[in-house]
């Protein structure tokens, strides 16, 4: 009895020493690609110097939108960060204008084919933000030109 | 910032106070990519780009100006030397294996020049709206693709009496990052990828292919939904049924077999796959918001393409649709790829105008003026492009 004691305390401590190595190991990760930002790109790659950003940032709001990812900012705006641009960004929210049956529509069809997870109770605060933010509006069979930036033709 | 990754930072709190965790980080895709600055992302994760109408006024589409649609993740290194195109499938006499050394020794070499313009095209034009990315015009190129035939790799491996289709298979991977999941694994009846423009591409205008183009190795099949022409080619099967990849299925680059009302909900089993891309044009000279001094002609110009067809007739109108004058209209270098045309116009007084372009294809098919017939997922809408311009 008090062997297997022995022998659980043993294990437990080779788990913590596993797991604080393993943190070591993630900070000087980090602090090599704070060093080296460039380590994971490829060279056949060429990519612009990375945006930073502060924390104070991210949480920035103009004009009522959530600059850092371009959201409506309202009720449930971060459920939907956090479920919605794990996979792929904002954008393709964003440009998209769905009635609630749409969007509704639209998560099950994630859920079903592109491995998206049970939203639980947060998918009524999900889909009531989209469809209030993100509701199409009639634009009938042709609309009128707009947003023509005039410019003199020179020849 | 947590929120933001969707789970705490560990040591969130020693980050330097500027600096962002690799996933967070921004790039700049018109340097990653070599596109230009007038560019529009639609979409960064994945990649999706368009193109605005004057910019594709080359009559070969340059790289810089060429639209980018993904719909997974663009495969990280990619090495040319040990990549292997497999030929597999319920109806090849065996499956057979290729290097690119292999593919560019033991086949003939061809260049065409190949109109490829994405199924979603035209797409936030849609009323209701279709969801998906909402290209406005500039999801289309004709680049020069060279390559070998496919008809002649899969001569080579051969082909059982019983195929009826080819599907393909690629390196990109799928958002959710789930291994055993494809983006996209579309294809094209035999009959198509039999044809001698059905390319099994190396080369795009006369370079490597970029690498948000399909570098090493595309599939190309001109005038069709620019999805059948898989990127980060590694393997085709040859089937005996439909193929039945990611992105066949469902409202995927299908459209209602009969013609439903805008918005109507339509069963699975009553969509149909698309195939040629109907007639279209863009008027890409001049951009449109030009300011004209009265009394000045103006020549304008652009292309027109017809999918598996031809374009026989150009028009253009300046009085919304009331009239229409003939445009000077070339051939095409080569079938599938798209021709130019050119008009000069004379204004006769002041005012706002709008000029329209519409292409007729050699069945006598012509662009609608409003909005083509309404589909789930707002596929083929080739209403004809409009510029405006005013006469001052």
């Amino acid at each position: 009895m008090e062997n297997n004691f022995d022998k659980q305390i043993k294990a437990l401590a080779r788990m913590l020493s596993a797991f604080f190595g393993l943190l070591l190991v993630l900070a000087g990760g980090l602090f090599y690609l704070k060093e080296h930002p460039n380590a994971f790109e490829k060279n056949s790659v060429p990519k612009a110097l990375p945006v930073t950003q502060t924390e104070e940032d991210y949480d920035k709001v103009e004009n009522g939108i959530h600059i850092a990812t371009g959201f409506v900012d309202d009720d449930h705006m971060e459920l939907v960060i956090q479920n919605c641009t794990n996979c792929h960004s904002a954008k393709l929210v964003t440009q998209n204008r769905m009635s609630e049956a749409g969007w509704k529509a639209t998560i099950t069809w994630m859920q079903e084919t592109q491995n998206l997870w049970d939203l639980g109770v947060n998918e009524e605060k999900i889909i009531a933000y989209l469809a209030k933010n993100y509701a199409p509006n009639q634009k009938g069979r042709r609309q009128n030109l707009s947003d023509i930036e005039w410019y003199e033709l020179k020849k | 910032m947590a929120s933001a990754l969707g789970a705490p930072v560990v040591f969130g709190h020693r980050l330097p106070k500027d600096y962002l965790p690799l996933a967070l980080q921004d790039q700049d895709p018109f340097s990653l990519f070599s596109k230009d600055k007038e560019m529009v992302v639609l979409n960064d994760r994945p990649w999706n780009m368009e193109a605005k109408a004057h910019l594709l006024n080359d009559r070969i589409t340059p790289n810089t100006y060429m639209f980018i649609r993904n719909n997974g993740r663009i495969p990280e290194a990619v090495d040319a030397n040990t990549w292997r195109l497999t030929i597999d499938g319920e109806s090849a006499v065996s499956p057979k294996s290729y290097s690119l050394h292999d593919l560019k020794t033991k086949f003939k070499h061809h260049t065409y020049q190949l109109t490829l313009e994405c199924g979603g095209n035209g797409r936030s034009e849609f009323n209701p709206p279709a969801k998906g990315n909402q290209w406005t015009v500039g999801a289309v190129s004709c680049a020069n693709w060279t390559g070998v035939r496919l008809s002649d790799v899969l001569k080579d491996v051969g082909v059982k009496t019983d195929a009826v289709y080819i599907g393909y298979h690629a390196a990109d991977t799928h958002l959710s990052g789930d291994p055993k999941k494809e983006p996209i694994s579309r294809g094209v009846p035999l009959a198509k990828a039999m044809q001698q423009e059905t390319l099994l591409a190396f080369k795009m205008n006369g370079a490597d292919i970029p690498l948000a183009h399909g570098y090493p190795l595309r599939l190309v099949c001109g005038g069709w939904p620019a999805s059948t022409s898989g990127k980060w080619l590694n393997r085709i099967s040859i089937r005996n049924q439909v193929h039945d990849g990611a992105k066949m299925g469902g409202s995927s680059y299908r459209v209602p077999c009969e013609t439903v009302a805008p918005g109507s909900k339509v069963e699975e089993k009553d969509m149909c796959i698309i195939e040629s891309m109907p007639v279209k044009s863009l008027i890409t000279y001049p951009k449109s918001g030009a300011l004209l001094k009265k009394g000045k002609s103006l020549t304008i110009n652009g292309h027109a393409w017809a999918g598996e067809l031809a374009v026989s007739k150009m028009s253009y109108s300046i009085d919304f649709g009331s009239t229409w004058q003939s445009c000077q209209l070339e051939d095409p270098a080569n079938r599938l790829a798209w021709q130019h045309f050119r008009a000069t116009i004379a204004f006769p007084k002041k005012g706002y105008y709008e000029i329209w372009a519409q292409a007729t294809d050699s069945n006598g098919v012509g662009q609608p003026m409003v909005l083509p017939g309404w589909n789930p997922k707002g596929y083929l809408n080739n209403a004809c492009h409009r510029i405006a311009v005013k006469v001052v």
